[in-house]
């Protein structure tokens, strides 16, 4: 492997609550990916500009506030928009598993919902994403 | 042979006698430890408790230090309040939900905002996209405030409400719309959140830097202690640190970290300690480990007692006293298997009425998965009655004192809080130590520690990392209706259209000039909401003169 796996975790919508987010980046940094957080209250537009700057090969969006369906769709659009569909967009919070296929349909490649192990994450991440 | 030596020998004598039949007989682990990773002996006796002094250190319930509780009868006089936070959607369904909770048997109405009004933004900001409705009810002014509390008389009901950087605007609806009622301000008895530490540390719903955001909280403490004064201007939250992963005695101690630096505050802006300290609260969490639970809500109130007493010399008692709300912990609900989640809760209620607890709100099954339903609101509810009713638990004072573990634990949570405050002293105060990021870092370290706990295996969450089944995804789970947000807007603009907008105009033009100097900006703020300016036009005005605040982004 030529360079080390780059995410970009991040936290789209108004919610406070990132110690999951936290939680998962120091998981991917510990495995030896290089790991960039957002921190709180990033727009859609936003994170799509950091992914781009950061060249990143994921993204990987946190939400417990429930507007995940309309953020997380906002997210894989602009990655189109700006010719960066091939970037992994993962999702996890308190999302109800009835909003899986609807999100999986918007280009989000998984969802994790609580209680996943970090491990999980971290495979899904190695065995999906696409290295530049 | 002395009384302690003879229990010396005894003690020594039953260890050797353990360990023989350790080879034959092992304990189930080689380490026991608490549920926030703490060391637990074997076996607790009286030499554990050396030192102590009864009558200094544990007392009687409504003394100093209130370690036994801060009322003298505790819940033989009358029980805990039955508190559940609710809210969502917009102020008409809320306002249903508040009626039904108090028809059910509770004794006070908790309010949920949603994330655009604790943050400030009127319900049609760019940033309101998508979260109107969603995590609590959508309140964009006064009007909206008028429908939440329509029918629900406010000298009658008690109210918490959980918003902290646009605290002072909510109290000021809450005061208008009860003069709307004709309830006069010295009626009103409730709580609101107004813990801006705590956002910069865990919970994220900050506006303005800690500077103009402790004086908007001390012009509260002033205006409160003179035109509302049953009211609790603050309550002190433990709660969302412990949410983020802190283990029991970082949350006493950040909490109470976060308390000295509001009392500090207020001293400095010149108000005397016993005028505003009688209505500080606190709100604590209650996690699984049942007896560490209580010891720390016992090691807190003897903490707190020392520090208004010794550091800050408070006279009355009434300003050592360490009232509290809990909530139990929504962090140890699992989504899988959520039927489990009414045990967890029954215990965590059992740890809280045990501790002490002034109030209490039961978290429902499906909060993992969604807000809950009015059937899983019910049964959280119960878990309550059935403990203050059925149990026996409420009939005498603290009792679970005595205990050689719980004393122990206690002492250990009091010792390990004290380490924690004198390293925030050296720092400078809770307020450097958070720009400083290290009690974020500190909560950071815990809450990966139990991550990787929990994944090893070593830590056993029922139906989580062991005992686990194939489920079928979940049913039933609420859904806030997404035109929600679309009507809230629409209801901004007529009210735009229809309200007296010179006069709104004027009154935030006085909120600016209060704000650029140094007047109590309660007035002006309570003047605006009178005149129906929004939320949003209010914090705009201070955003405008105060800044936003900027974190440092760590993990």
């Amino acid at each position: 492997m030529d360079r080390k796996i780059r995410v970009l975790v991040a936290k789209p919508g108004l919610d406070g609550h990132d110690r999951g987010a936290k939680v998962i980046a120091r998981a991917l940094r510990d495995d030896g990916m290089e790991v960039i957080y957002t921190g709180l209250r990033q727009t859609p537009e936003q994170i799509v500009q950091a992914a781009i700057q950061e060249d990143v090969d994921v993204v990987a969006l946190s939400i417990l506030s429930g507007a995940h369906n309309h953020l997380f769709p906002r997210v894989t659009e602009l990655l189109k928009e700006k010719g960066a569909e091939d970037v992994l967009v993962i999702g996890g919070g308190v999302i109800p598993e009835a909003d899986y296929g609807f999100l999986m349909s918007k280009g989000i490649a998984a969802v994790f919902g609580p209680g996943t192990p970090t491990k999980a994450t971290i495979d899904f991440i190695r065995e999906h994403v696409r290295q530049k | 042979m002395s009384d302690s030596d003879k229990l010396k020998d005894a003690v020594g004598r039953y260890e050797a006698g353990v360990e023989k039949s350790l080879a034959k007989f092992p304990e189930r682990k080689a380490e026991f430890v608490t549920g926030s990773g703490a060391p637990v002996k074997r076996l607790y006796t009286p030499l554990d408790l050396e030192g102590r002094d009864y009558l200094a250190d544990q007392g009687f319930p409504g003394e100093y230090p209130f370690t036994r509780g801060v009322q003298n009868t505790m819940y033989r006089g009358r029980f805990w309040t039955m508190r559940q936070y609710a809210g969502f959607s917009n102020a008409e369904e809320s306002n249903k939900r508040y009626k039904f909770l108090l028809e059910q048997g509770t004794t006070g109405l908790s309010i949920a905002f949603d994330l655009p009004t604790q943050i400030g933004y009127d319900s049609d900001h760019p940033l309101s996209q998508g979260e109107v409705g969603k995590v609590g009810v959508a309140i964009d002014s006064l009007a909206d405030m008028e429908i939440l509390f329509d029918g629900i008389p406010l000298d009658k009901v008690s109210t918490s409400m959980t918003i902290n950087a646009p605290a002072s605007v909510l109290l000021a609806m809450y005061i208008a719309v009860a003069e709307k009622q004709g309830v006069s301000p010295d009626k009103l008895n409730g709580t609101i959140q107004n813990d801006i530490l705590k956002e910069y540390v865990a919970r994220g719903t900050y506006i303005f830097p800690p500077g103009p955001s402790m004086r908007l909280i001390t012009n509260i403490f002033e205006y409160c202690s003179k035109e509302v004064p049953n009211w609790n201007t603050i309550s002190i939250s433990g709660y969302h640190i412990r949410e983020a992963g802190s283990t029991a005695s970082q949350e006493v101690a950040f909490t109470l970290a976060d308390g000295i630096a509001y009392v500090e505050a207020a001293v400095k802006a010149g108000l005397d300690v016993d005028d505003f300290a009688p209505r500080l609260s606190f709100f604590f969490n209650a996690h699984n480990d049942l007896f560490e639970e209580v010891a720390k809500y016992r090691a807190a109130r003897r903490v707190w007692a020392r520090i208004m007493r010794e550091r800050f010399g408070a006279k009355n008692p009434k300003s050592w006293m360490l009232r509290f709300h809990t909530q139990t912990g929504g962090s140890t609900l699992t989504a899988q298997q959520p039927d489990n989640n009414i045990v967890r809760v029954a215990i965590q209620t059992l740890a809280a009425v045990l501790g002490g607890t002034q109030s209490l709100h039961t978290n429902s099954k499906d909060e993992a998965l969604a807000l809950p339903t009015e059937d899983s609101v019910r049964i959280a509810l119960r878990t309550q009655q059935i403990v203050a009713y059925e149990s026996g638990v409420a009939e005498t004072v603290d009792p679970l004192a005595g205990s050689y573990y719980v004393e122990s634990l206690t002492n250990r949570v009091e010792a390990e809080a004290l380490a924690y405050l004198a390293r925030i002293d050296e720092l400078g105060g809770a307020i450097k130590a958070i720009e400083q990021g290290y009690i974020q870092q500190e909560i950071q370290d815990s809450a990966y520690r139990y991550q990787m706990d929990v994944e090893k295996g070593e830590r056993v969450v029922v139906g989580l990392n062991k005992f686990q089944i194939k489920e079928k995804a979940p049913e039933g789970l609420l859904r806030v209706d997404p035109s929600v947000g679309e009507r809230q807007c629409e209801k901004l603009k007529a009210l735009r259209a229809k309200r007296d907008n010179a006069k709104v105009q004027a009154s935030l033009a006085a909120l600016k000039t209060a704000a650029e100097g140094d007047a109590n900006l309660m007035p002006p703020i309570l003047e605006a909401v009178r005149a129906y300016a929004t939320l949003g036009e209010i914090c705009d005005v201070m955003r405008g003169v105060f800044g936003e605040y900027k974190p440092s982004v760590m993990f």
